[in-house]
């Protein structure tokens, strides 16, 4: 069979053949197509030749094949040090290998190499840092899963995660009129306890325009007015746009290289058409990285940096307790101990890991590092995309064991964790392994903690 | 036999050593033409003070033992990697014996190394080269990843550097030692520009790239330490 109806080399452009794939349950339809789906060798051959150019062709050519990169890997450590996950023999034996084929590969080798793809290498680039010829296998896997997507082979939550930024310009259905119904919702709801308290959309030369991840509306609104109260209490001038206040690109992680450039567009035409003084993206990782860091470069821009001001949640938060725009109750600091996850697409691949710590040097009395921080923190287990696969879930499980362990060794009971992937990842290792942590976002925390000044609080309270 | 000698140290070792030469510079210049801005997704043009601090960095940091996360990580990898680099990056370039050919030859020399110096570094060399070997036929990690190349390279380095020991030592017959030496030397930089060896020059570009990488685009302007990656 050339093509199958849900599994093809097309990507989806329809909401009809969106649900039409949603529909398939675990994707039991989507796998057995993809068993008998053609490889277009021509295509891939050229393709590859386009695309596949002197930074990638020399590093897989210089690679010392002395594997220096097998410990720095998670998953080559969290899988008994097996030989199979050691970083240069994912790439060598996939993308390598299809290179030296000049693009004839059949069937079976495009499934394998979406397995290692997906399911043995979450992009978090860590072995890059030590390599001694610099070779960034994560850089490699990510440009694969371009490849692969190219080709149809890619796994089903990831096609749909790309169809949905195609179809609803967001990563979950969620339209303009149910974000923008979903902000008046939450500003009504909390306007009792927060008094004056605003959502103001499509507000014109704002100081702040703010960006998101569309689970935030769809699935945690309470988010979306955490982010407000915080910004009522820092007294700043801000907006969201009705449309483009997406941050998040699962396309990134599917290799829908095309609807990432169309989704940061998005973004930016809404800072084009608002003017705001600068940017601010909700805590996410992934988000950052597609919008701010990889972002500029799908758009063209020839400066590789997003065309305002552009700054993850933690930039923000610790500037407005560094300057007191925010003020923490030291009575209210946390008292257990506390640990942190960075996600990687801001820490290692934005150094953000200072403002981190410096956060929560103002809001816990006992913070425990893991070992290997900042630039050289280990991704959560979930990242890449690995958390949403079901197919590999089994994999995935495997992969937190590494963070699980880490947690465990700092006795820490609380872990912050200010991007989603991460969050979800902890919540999921809480949940298989029970090791009896809490896990949280920065912005709960920091409401808790607050000095509310009187004239923002209810007015039963002044009397 | 002496012309053999004549014709070996002569236009055979004019030839290696400008296909050695022009190959490598060659495939330095051409790798920094084929960087591409949109491609690797690093604005090199626009930031490129930035850039070059960064991939400076980057390749020089890592010639320094043991200062980089990665060498310490792997101690032994790195002790054979000092050990064996050293010596083969100085001994054939201040070899005393090399140089009297170039002065002959040429008309000019460099600065050399005292006899003792030049064998000590010659068998740390050996060392390193024998720990790097050993590596690759004990660790599971590294034996998954070894080709054929691997050994041939490995090979092509060992005999140079045996030969040309064994018979400044006095070992064995000189006359056939010195044939094997120089033959095999000239076959290894001939080789070089084309073979992993390339590294030799490849080993900066691609460090500076990935140190511009992360100079320019991965957080060169918010990291504590800026242009500079903490390797
Ligand atoms: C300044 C020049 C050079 C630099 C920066 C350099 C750098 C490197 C690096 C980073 C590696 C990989 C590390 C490893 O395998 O542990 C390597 C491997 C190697 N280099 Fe060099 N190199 C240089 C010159 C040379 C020369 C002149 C030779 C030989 C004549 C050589 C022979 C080798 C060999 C044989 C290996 C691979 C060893 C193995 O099998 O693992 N290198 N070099
Ligand atoms: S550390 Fe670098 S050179 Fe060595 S095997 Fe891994 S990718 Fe190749
Ligand atoms: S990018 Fe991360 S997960 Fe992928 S091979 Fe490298 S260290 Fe492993």
């Amino acid at each position: 069979m050339p093509e199958g109806t849900l599994c093809n080399r097309r990507p989806i452009t329809t909401e009809e053949e969106l649900k039409a794939l949603l529909a398939d349950k675990g994707g039991a339809t989507y796998y057995k197509e993809m068993e008998e789906l053609d490889v277009d060798t021509e295509k891939l051959w050229s393709t590859l030749q386009n695309s596949c150019k002197t930074r990638t062709r020399t590093w897989l050519e210089i690679c010392a094949r002395c594997g220096m990169c097998a410990d720095s890997c998670f998953l080559y450590r969290v899988n008994k040090n097996d030989p199979k996950q050691v970083p240069a023999y994912k790439i060598q034996t996939t993308l390598g290998e299809m290179i030296r084929r000049k693009g004839q590969v059949d069937n079976a080798f495009m499934r394998h190499a979406m397995d290692v793809a997906w399911s043995q290498c979450t992009c978090c680039n860590r072995c890059s840092q030590f390599c001694p010829h610099g070779i960034d296998t994560g850089v490699m896997i990510s440009y694969m899963r371009g490849i692969l997507f190219s080709q149809g082979f890619v796994p089903w939550e990831m096609k749909i995660g790309s169809g949905m930024h195609r179809v609803y310009k967001a990563q979950m259905d969620v339209t303009d009129e149910d974000w923008v119904d979903t902000c008046e919702w939450m500003a009504e709801e909390n306007e009792e306890e927060w008094p004056g308290l605003e959502i103001p959309v499509d507000k014109e030369d704002a100081d702040i325009m703010y960006t998101l991840n569309a689970r935030e509306p769809k699935h945690y609104p309470q988010d979306v007015a955490e982010a407000a109260i915080l910004f009522h209490l820092a007294g700043e001038n801000w907006t969201v746009p009705t449309s483009g206040w997406e941050q998040t690109s699962l396309a990134m992680f599917a290799g829908d290289f095309s609807e990432c450039a169309d989704s940061v567009k998005h973004v930016y035409s809404a800072i084009e058409r608002l003017r705001p003084k600068r940017v601010i993206g909700t805590e996410c990782g992934h988000a950052h990285r597609a919008t701010v860091v990889e972002g500029p470069y799908w758009a063209g821009l020839e400066t590789g940096l997003p065309p305002v001001e552009y700054i993850h949640y933690v930039q923000w938060l610790a500037e407005c307790l560094r300057e007191g725009k925010i003020k923490i109750d030291p009575a209210k600091k946390i008292k257990e101990p506390v640990t942190l996850q960075d996600s990687c697409n801001y820490v290692r691949n934005h150094g953000l890991g200072r403002y981190t710590r410096e956060i929560i040097s103002y809001i816990a009395e006992d913070f425990r590092e893991m070992p290997d921080i900042k630039e050289f923190n280990w991704c959560c287990g979930g990242g890449g995309g690995f958390n949403g696969i079901g197919k590999y879930r089994k994999e995935r499980n495997v992969g937190l064991q590494w963070k699980r362990d880490q947690i465990l060794a700092t006795g820490a009971k609380i872990v912050i964790a200010p991007c989603h992937n991460c969050w979800d990842a902890i919540r999921d290792l809480e949940e298989e392994y029970e090791i009896g942590i809490k896990w949280t976002f920065l912005k709960p925390l920091i409401i808790e903690m607050a000095i509310i000044p009187d004239h923002l609080k209810p007015a039963e309270d002044e009397e | 036999m002496e012309n053999l000698f004549n014709i070996l140290t002569g236009p055979c070792l004019y030839i290696a050593m400008a296909v050695f030469t022009i190959g490598l510079i060659g495939r330095f210049v051409l790798y920094f033409l084929g960087l591409d801005w949109k491609l690797d997704r690093v604005a090199y043009k626009a930031h490129m003070g930035q850039g070059l601090k960064g991939g400076v960095h980057s390749a020089l940091k890592w010639l320094v033992p043991f200062a980089t996360h990665g060498w310490r990580s792997q101690p032994l990898a790195a002790i054979g990697f000092f050990l064996l680099h050293i010596g083969v990056v100085l001994v054939p370039i201040f070899l005393l014996g090399h140089n009297v050919i170039l002065q002959q030859r040429l008309g000019f020399s460099l600065p050399t190394l005292p006899q003792g110096v030049a064998d000590a570094l010659t068998i740390l060399s050996l060392v390193g080269l024998a720990i790097m070997l050993l590596r690759r036929l004990l660790l599971p990690n590294v034996r998954i990843l070894t080709t054929g190349q691997d050994y041939f390279l490995i090979v092509l380095v060992l005999i140079p550097l045996v030969t040309g020991f064994l018979a400044v030592q006095g070992f064995g017959d000189y006359k056939a030692l010195m044939l094997c030496h120089i033959i095999s030397g000239e076959v290894l930089l001939v080789l070089a520009p084309f073979t992993k060896l390339s590294h030799i020059a490849l080993y900066f570009a691609s460090r500076m790239q990935i140190g511009m990488d992360y100079a320019i685009k991965r957080g060169g302007r918010t990291r504590e330490s800026g242009a500079f990656f903490p390797w």
